[in-house]
């Protein structure tokens, strides 16, 4: 079995030196299918680890060597496989490796093809030691190793000039990069802070050691420990108020979308929760907080969906809602259901990316689901996928999405907070609105792209088919749901609905099923039978408020960046360039100004040498002379 | 009573001897003050008790010494006054015034290591050349040793320096370099 | 009575007497004359020690000085006559010949 662990482990780490052995030479299709052969092995040995621990029930638990050895801190580079870890490697590899067969057809014009994959296979094997780690150190580098992944993949088109906000509203790929990896660097130096407590109040980084630990630590410490970690949690997972980097994310090649801001990494703070569940079970403060803001973030991510233009921009607005659920789940102390969650919106949201790819490409890169329409006839294929996804996404039953979904809706009401659960419905008819708004925007009506002169066309068949499997789970993963439950409460705590809830289980469902159902007759009204702009509602101050994310952004760039930016410069201004930079300038100035002047003294006779030899003999006399008389 | 004499005889005597040596323009008189200079420093270390040394002195400094700088001087053209541009007096007095000054001072100031343990005691009743003797040929036998070899080397470079192209005169013809030259003006003559 | 520092206050006067004729002199035999006015001047300073301190190290370190002193006469007059003979000059003016 450590065998299959390291295959698991190492072969994204393989394909992506190998891709980078040719990242400045021209595109080859080999590499992208050595790449995607690696990560089909990685998956292959993820899922028989997978069988191996769900029939045996046993956690596979190897160290690989010492890594950090100083003192009393121990830190092995070890590595756990149990139900949490296995599931998230099932999934990652899984959906990267669609995602890599996915970018072979995707990126097929690109010059950067083989630098592509090489960075793509190094993101997948900086998620796979993220959720592998048997420590918190290990799970700190690979939180690190996806956060400069995701950087250089946002940023992958750097080339692009920077736009004014309103021509676009993330500026450029490069200045999206940069905001991803500030603002998680700002959360992460709240990990590194809860890392710290934990590490100064147990005296070990080790899961198994720190989660023995918690429950005779004080409840402050653990509760700043909590909060720290969370905070780490909301930069990767984009939580408020620091989401604002998801949606400017959408600046990357689609396939990173799918896999990295909608699958995998932005489900590391979930991740994080549920893997340090012992420790916020112990805080119930903290975890009813994380609860609230997930619920906001769900409904305040849907609100801005709503009114959104772009296709990307949209299904990021609704993974940021999705996230928002799962931390809601989490918080409220169901975290099989959060990672039930994590697991079904993994497959259904990179089946929509991967669809709203194919839109893209049909589209010469047109985004705007203003100017589409009608690409059912040339997409039929594109249009059952992301069809597929929506009504898993909206909840629709017997869809993944219905099932977990409807889980946490549940667990809102079986907690007895009443409003996180009606926020939650709402949200539920929001999600289901929205994204049909966009399939119908997309898809069917009038045919509003002929008036650009663009001609879609399907994607290649093989993507299409590398595509199926997500579509199939996003129908069929739900109905996994009891043995899941049954499979990861070995490790995680198990979460039953009271006898209460349990008797009016299908009230509740029922509630959510007619939000959503109405969400999504509501948007077949409005938009099936083609766009019909309503000038007044466009204009009315809420829509703006909707479609400028809040104003959010904006905010940002002029308290925080702006004023940051003006310190900045008067620091460079005032205190570098007029003290540090005049202070060293200065003394280079005194050295060259004093060996000029005394390079006279270099006459080349003896004498004068003799003179200053005298002059300084009598200085030290004199010294002496001090000092002695001063020292008595 | 008789040493306080003598030590404020031979001082001033030494100190207006080795002005002279300092001051003087002839080569000639300088030489002669200052060998008259160190045959009254010997002087004082006869004062002090340190009989050897004074000896020592003598034979090394005013016999040998002197003597080699009286070889040397016929080299050179000792009768005639050197001309040579001076530092500047301003700057000599007072650097020169300056450390004398300060020394002075230093000097002058209450001596506070009454302490001082002797790590080579004189021996009442015996004589300075025995004691001597014993100390330098047991304890500092290594040094002695070394310096006699120091003397041995200093002694094969000043032959050898001085000793080249010695059939040339110094002080005639600078000019004429070559030995056939000057074997043929020899001829020509 | 002769104390120490009386010792010590006339070898001070005779090595910046030596010391002067450092300073001024540009004759390089006469520079050797103040060398040995100031070595002279510490000998009569260590002499003094080791009579008060009643301890024979000062007078063995006078006698490495004659040592010393005798063979820089040796070397020292050797090359004066081979930079006599090279200049003609004992000037140090005249030997000033590295210029920096």
């Amino acid at each position: 079995m450590e065998g299959l662990v390291y295959i698991a482990l190492f072969a994204p780490f393989a394909s992506s030196l190998f891709a980078a052995l040719f990242g400045m030479s021209e595109r080859k299709i080999f590499v992208g299918v050595v790449a995607s052969v690696l990560l089909a092995i990685s998956f292959v040995a993820s899922a028989m680890l997978a069988f191996y621990v769900y029939g045996t029930g046993h956690a596979v638990h190897v160290t690989m060597m010492d890594w950090i050895n100083a003192g009393d801190l121990r830190i092995p580079f070890g590595f756990v496989v149990d139900q949490v870890s296995v599931t998230m490697m099932t999934v990652v590899t899984l959906v990267s490796t669609i995602v890599h067969i996915y970018s072979i057809g995707y990126m097929d014009h690109d010059k950067s093809f083989n630098r592509f994959f090489s960075y793509l296979s190094a993101f997948v094997f900086s998620m796979m030691v993220l959720v592998m780690s048997d420590n918190f150190a290990g799970l700190f580098i690979g939180w690190e190793g996806v956060g400069v992944c995701s950087w250089l993949l946002v940023g992958f088109w750097y080339h692009k000039p920077d736009v004014s906000r309103e021509e676009n509203p993330s500026i450029s790929p490069s200045w999206a990069a940069n905001e991803a990896f500030i603002m998680n660097r700002i959360a992460d130096l709240g990990m590194l802070i809860g890392l710290f407590i934990l590490y100064w109040n147990v005296g070990s980084l080790q899961y198994d050691e720190v989660f023995a630990a918690v429950p005779f630590l004080d409840g402050t410490v653990l509760n700043a420990a909590a909060l720290a970690l969370f905070i780490g949690a909301m930069g990767k997972s984009a939580q408020f108020p620091l989401h604002t980097w998801l949606t400017d994310a959408m600046e990357g090649p689609t396939p990173v979308s799918a896999l990295i801001h909608a699958a995998t990494m932005v489900t590391a703070g979930v991740f994080l929760v549920i893997r340090a569940n012992p420790l916020f079970s112990l805080t119930p403060e903290v975890s009813y907080f994380i609860a609230a803001l997930g619920t906001f973030v769900a409904f305040f991510a849907a609100s801005m969906a709503l009114v959104n233009r772009d296709l990307k921009r949209i299904i990021a607005f609704s993974t940021l809602s999705q996230l928002g659920y799962m931390f809601a789940a989490a918080g409220l102390g169901a975290y099989w259901i959060a990672l039930f969650h994590l697991a079904a919106h993994a497959f259904f949201k990179a089946l929509l990316f991967l669809g709203a790819g194919n839109v893209m490409h049909a589209m010469h890169d047109e985004l705007d689901i203003f100017k589409m329409g009608g690409l059912k006839k040339v997409m039929k294929w594109t249009y059952l996928y992301m069809g597929i996804a929506s009504l898993a996404l909206a909840g629709i039953p017997f869809f993944a999405g219905f099932f977990s979904k409807d889980a946490i809706i549940e667990t809102a009401w079986n907690e007895g907070t009443i409003v996180l659960w009606a926020i939650l419905v709402v949200t539920a008819g929001m999600t289901a609105f929205y994204s049909f708004r966009q399939v119908f925007l997309t898809f069917e009506g009038d045919e509003r792209y002929k008036q650009y002169g663009i001609h879609p066309h399907e994607m290649y068949r093989y993507v299409l088919i590398a595509m199926s499997p997500l579509a199939v789970l996003a129908v069929v993963a739900g109905f996994g749901m009891e043995g899941f439950e049954h499979f990861v409460t070995k490790l995680l705590p198990d979460y039953h609905m009271s006898e209460h809830t349990h008797h009016i289980a299908w009230i509740l469902g029922l509630v959510v099923l007619v939000f959503a159902v109405g969400g999504i007759a509501l948007a077949y009204k409005k938009y099936y039978h083609g766009l019909k702009r309503d000038e007044k509602l466009e204009n009315s101050w809420y829509y703006k408020l909707l479609a400028n994310q809040y104003y959010i952004p904006v905010l940002y760039e002029e308290f925080i960046s702006k004023p940051y930016a003006m310190i900045s410069d008067a620091m460079w201004n005032k205190v570098d360039m007029k003290i540090v930079d005049a202070t060293v300038d200065g003394i280079a100035k005194f050295l060259y100004k004093t060996g000029d002047e005394t390079r006279k003294m270099q006459t080349g006779n003896l004498s004068n040498y003799l003179n200053w030899m005298a002059v300084g003999a009598v200085l030290f006399l004199v010294v002496a002379a001090i000092s002695a008389a001063a020292i008595g | 009573m008789y040493e306080a004499i003598a030590f404020y005889l031979f001082s001033a005597l030494t100190i207006g001897l080795f002005l002279i040596t300092v001051m003087s323009k002839n080569v000639l008189y300088a030489m002669t003050s200052l060998a008259a200079g160190m045959v009254l420093i010997s002087g004082f270390f006869f004062i002090l008790g340190a009989d050897f040394l004074g000896v020592v002195q003598l034979i090394v400094y005013v016999g040998a010494v002197m003597a080699l700088y009286s070889f040397a001087m016929m080299f050179f053209d000792a009768t005639r006054d050197i001309k040579e541009k001076n530092t500047p007096a301003s700057l000599v007095f007072l650097l020169g015034g300056l450390s004398a000054l300060v020394l002075v001072l230093m000097f002058a100031g209450p001596i506070h290591s009454e302490a001082i343990q002797a790590l080579y005691p004189m021996h009442e009743g015996v004589g300075n050349a025995q004691d001597v003797g014993i100390v330098l040929f047991t304890k500092y036998l290594v040094p002695f040793e070394v310096a006699a070899v120091m003397l041995l080397v200093a002694m094969i470079a000043g032959i050898i320096l001085a000793g080249k192209k010695m059939d040339q005169s110094l002080t005639k013809d600078t000019s004429v370099d070559d030995e056939d030259e000057i074997l043929k003006q020899k001829d020509a003559k | 009575m002769i104390g120490l520092s009386h010792y010590l206050i006339v070898s001070a006067i005779l090595f910046s007497i030596g010391l002067m004729g450092v300073l001024r002199r540009r004759n390089l035999l006469m520079l050797f004359f103040a060398t040995e006015v100031m070595l002279n001047a510490v000998n009569i300073a260590f002499a003094a020690i080791s009579h008060y301190y009643n301890d024979l190290t000062g007078q063995m370190f006078a006698f490495f000085i004659i040592a010393i002193a005798a063979s820089e006469v040796a070397v020292g007059l050797g090359i004066l006559i081979v930079l006599y003979k090279k200049h003609g000059s004992l000037d140090l003016d005249d030997l000033a010949t590295m210029r920096g």
